[in-house]
C-alpha cells in the first residue's frame, strides 16, 4: 500500500508538523520506502498470537494513598514547572488566544 | 606515574582509595582532555566545575574515611538524562536551553555514588540514529581513522556516539548510554569499547527523555567488562517513579565476575549468518566461538526463526511510541515555541514542531502517526506487536538449550560520515543484530574483539536471559581476556 502526497500532508497535520510542498514530495518517497519494507510483516502467520504488552513480566503497583509521598513527583512545585515554559503568565502556561 | 586519563574506572576508584593520587588531580586531567578535544564534538555542554566539586568531596571523604563506591571517578553523562541545573537537550533544537529542575534517577544514583560529571554528551537527536549524524549540535566524530592513509571522518555509532567517542578518546573513563535498538552496543563496537544494555526495567527511565518507552533502557559504556559491571551496579535499582522498574535487588556483579565458563552453553543463532556480509565479521564471530570454547563453554547451534522480521517490527513499534511520546513537545510547557505573527494555537503547535525537530525525528513521528492512525492500526501496529511476541518466544525457546547467545554486534565496522545518510533504510539495517534483544527486553553487551583490515574495531555481542546480566558479563570477560584487545586511536584531534 503506497501513500501519496495528500496522505503525507494528512499525516503531518495529524502529527502537528508544518511541512512545505517540497518536504511533502521528499517524504512521499522516503515514507513509501520504509512502509514498503515493513509490510513484509504481513507474511508472518500470527494466528493465535497475542500482541505483546509487557516485554518483561511485571505487575502494576499501587502506591500508598499519601499526598506528596515523593517530593520529586508531589505538588507545590509550580515555579519549578513554569521555569522552562516559553511564555508563563500569572503562574500559568501562556498560549495564544483560543476563544474569540 | 601512569597518565591519569589512561586509567579505567576500577583503577581510579582503587588508586584514589589507596592514596596514589587525589580525585582533584584526576578530574583536572580529564577536564583538560575534554577541553582539548573540541574537534570530536563529543560534548554539548562541558561541566568541569561539577567534576571538580565532586572530586573535592571525594578527597574530603577519603580523609574522613567516608568513601563512596565511585568516589573520585569522573564520568560523561549522555544528554538524554535530565540533570538538575544543567542544560538537557536530547541533542534537539526543541530542547535547546531546557534546564531541568530535577535530576534523573540514574544520574542521581551516580552522583550519590561519588561520581563527578565532566559534561553532557552529544547523541543522535532524541536518540534516533545509528551514526550520531542527526544531532542538532553537529556530528560527533570518531577518534578512529582507517589505516588507508585517507583522512575520512568516521561515525562513532549512535545514538550514544558522544559517549563512545569520548571514552575511546580518553575524555572520560566511562559514560552513561541508553539503548532502544542498539544505541549502547553499536557505538561501543564502532570505537572498541564495552557497553551493556541490562534487562528492560533494571535502570529507571525516570528523567530520561523518552523515545520508545517499551524499549528504552539505560546502561553503562566503559573500556572493559569490569568497569561496566561497576557502573551498572551504581545505575540499576528499583524506582517507584517508573511503572516498569523491576522491583529486584541489584546483584553484586563485579564481585561475581568469572571468566570460567565450564558447564555453560553458548548458543550460535544460525539466522545471524547473513548472506553477503563482510567475511571479516563472520571470521571474528568464529574467533569468538573459539574463545568461549577455550573458556570451557560448550557451543550449540540455535535457531531464532523470526530474526529477519525484527527490524521491520522495530521500525513500526519504536516510531509508534515515539510519535506518542514526542507529542508532549507543543511549545506550551517547555522547550521551543515558534509563534508566527497572528497564529492560533494549532498553527503554533505545527510551526514549533516543524522548527524544533530534525528530519529523522520528523520521519519517525510521521511513520508512527501513520501506523497508529485509524484504519491502519491493526495492519501495522497490532501485527508488529504480535510478531514481537514471536521474537521474544524465539529467545525463550533458544534459552532452553543455552545460557547465553554469541553474535556480532554490527554487520560492519564504523562507516564514514555521510555514507548512509542519503538512504534511511540502509542506516536502519546497521542495527540488524542489536534490535532483536531490544524487542525481547534481554540483557546484551558488546565487547571489542578485533581490528579489521582497515584497522577499525569490531565488536562481539553477548545476549543473555532476562535478569542474567552476570552471565552476559562473564562471557564478555572470557572474550575480553582472550581477545586481548588493547588498540586505541592515534591522537589527531
Amino acid at each position: 500500500m503506497s501513500i501519496d502526497q495528500a496522505t503525507v500532508r494528512k499525516i503531518a497535520s495529524l502529527a502537528r508538523i508544518a511541512i512545505s510542498d517540497a518536504e511533502a514530495a521528499a517524504m512521499e518517497g522516503e515514507l513509501n520506502g520504509i512502509l514498503g519494507w515493513v509490510e513484509q510483516l504481513g507474511e508472518v502467520d500470527v494466528t493465535g498470537v497475542e500482541p505483546m504488552t509487557a516485554v518483561i513480566p511485571n505487575t502494576l503497583r499501587l502506591r500508598d494513598d499519601v499526598v506528596d509521598a515523593d517530593p520529586l513527583t508531589g505538588g507545590n512545585r509550580r515555579d519549578d514547572i513554569l521555569a522552562n515554559a516559553p511564555a508563563p503568565q500569572h503562574g500559568f502556561f501562556g498560549v495564544p488566544k483560543v476563544i474569540e | 606515574m601512569t597518565e591519569l586519563t589512561n586509567l579505567k574506572v576500577a583503577e581510579i576508584r582503587d588508586g584514589h582509595r589507596a592514596g596514589d593520587f587525589s580525585a582533584v588531580e584526576v578530574a583536572e586531567a580529564f577536564n583538560a582532555n575534554v577541553a582539548g578535544a573540541k574537534a570530536l564534538n563529543a560534548f554539548i555542554v562541558e561541566t568541569p566545575e561539577h567534576a571538580i566539586a565532586a572530586a573535592k568531596t571525594a578527597d574530603a571523604d577519603r580523609a574522613a574515611g567516608t568513601l563512596k563506591p565511585l568516589s573520585g571517578v569522573p564520568i560523561g553523562m549522555k544528554d538524554l538524562f535530565a540533570t538538575n541545573g544543567v542544560q538537557t537537550t536530547a541533542a534537539s533544537h526543541m530542547l535547546e536551553g531546557f534546564v531541568p529542575r530535577y535530576e534523573s534517577t540514574v544520574s542521581a544514583k551516580l552522583w550519590d555514588a561519588g561520581c563527578g560529571m565532566l559534561g553532557k554528551l552529544n547523541l543522535d537527536q532524541f536518540a534516533m540514529g545509528s551514526s550520531n549524524e542527526t544531532s542538532y549540535f553537529g556530528n560527533v566524530i570518531s577518534p578512529w581513522k582507517r589505516n588507508d592513509g585517507g583522512n575520512a571522518a568516521l561515525a562513532p555509532g549512535g545514538s550514544s556516539g558522544g559517549s563512545s567517542s569520548a571514552i575511546a578518546a580518553r575524555l572520560c573513563p566511562a559514560a552513561t548510554g541508553t539503548d532502544t535498538g542498539g544505541s549502547i552496543r553499536q557505538p561501543a563496537a564502532f570505537v572498541g569499547i564495552s557497553g551493556i544494555k541490562p534487562t528492560y526495567g533494571r535502570c529507571s527511565r525516570w528523567g530520561i527523555v523518552a523515545f520508545a518507552s517499551s524499549l528504552d533502557q539505560a546502561g553503562p559504556m566503559a573500556r572493559d567488562v569490569k568497569d561496566c559491571a561497576i557502573m551498572l551496579e551504581n545505575m540499576a535499582g528499583f524506582d517507584p517513579k517508573d511503572a516498569t522498574s523491576l522491583n529486584m535487588a541489584v546483584p553484586n556483579w563485579e564481585a561475581a565476575l568469572s571468566s570460567d565458563l565450564k558447564g555453560k552453553k553458548v548458543g550460535i543463532p544460525r539466522e545471524y549468518r547473513l548472506e553477503g556480509i563482510d567475511p571479516e565479521i563472520d571470521a571474528m564471530w568464529d574467533a569468538g566461538i573459539a574463545m568461549l570454547k577455550d573458556a570451557g563453554a560448550e557451543v550449540v547451534e540455535i535457531s531464532l526463526p523470526h530474526t529477519k522480521y525484527a527490524l521491520p517490527t522495530y521500525y513500526i513499534i519504536a516510531p509508534a511510541e515515539a510519535s506518542s511520546n514526542l507529542a508532549r513537545y507543543d511549545g506550551v510547557r517547555y522547550g521551543l515555541r515558534d509563534l508566527p505573527q497572528g497564529a492560533g494555537l494549532q498553527d503554533m503547535y505545527a510551526a514549533t514542531r516543524a522548527d524544533g525537530f530534525g528530519p529523522e525525528v520528523k520521519r519517525r513521528i510521521m511513520i508512527g502517526t501513520y501506523v497508529l492512525s485509524a484504519g491502519f492500526y491493526d495492519a501495522y501496529y497490532t501485527q508488529a506487536q504480535k510478531v514481537r511476541t514471536l521474537i521474544a518466544r524465539d529467545f525463550e525457546q533458544a534459552f532452553a538449550s543455552c545460557d547465553v547467545i554469541l553474535a556480532p554486534t554490527a554487520p560492519s565496522a564504523a562507516f564514514g560520515l555521510g555514507e548512509k545518510t542519503a538512504d534511511p533504510l540502509s542506516m536502519y539495517l546497521n542495527d540488524v543484530f542489536a534490535v532483536p534483544a531490544s524487542l525481547a527486553g534481554l540483557p546484551a553487551m558488546s565487547v571489542p574483539a578485533a581490528l579489521n583490515r582497515e584497522g577499525l574495531p569490531l565488536g562481539l555481542q553477548i545476549i543473555g536471559k532476562a535478569f542474567d546480566e552476570q552471565g552476559v558479563l562473564n562471557a564478555g570477560l572470557a572474550i575480553e581476556e582472550r581477545a586481548g584487545f588493547n588498540a586505541r586511536a592515534d591522537k589527531w584531534w
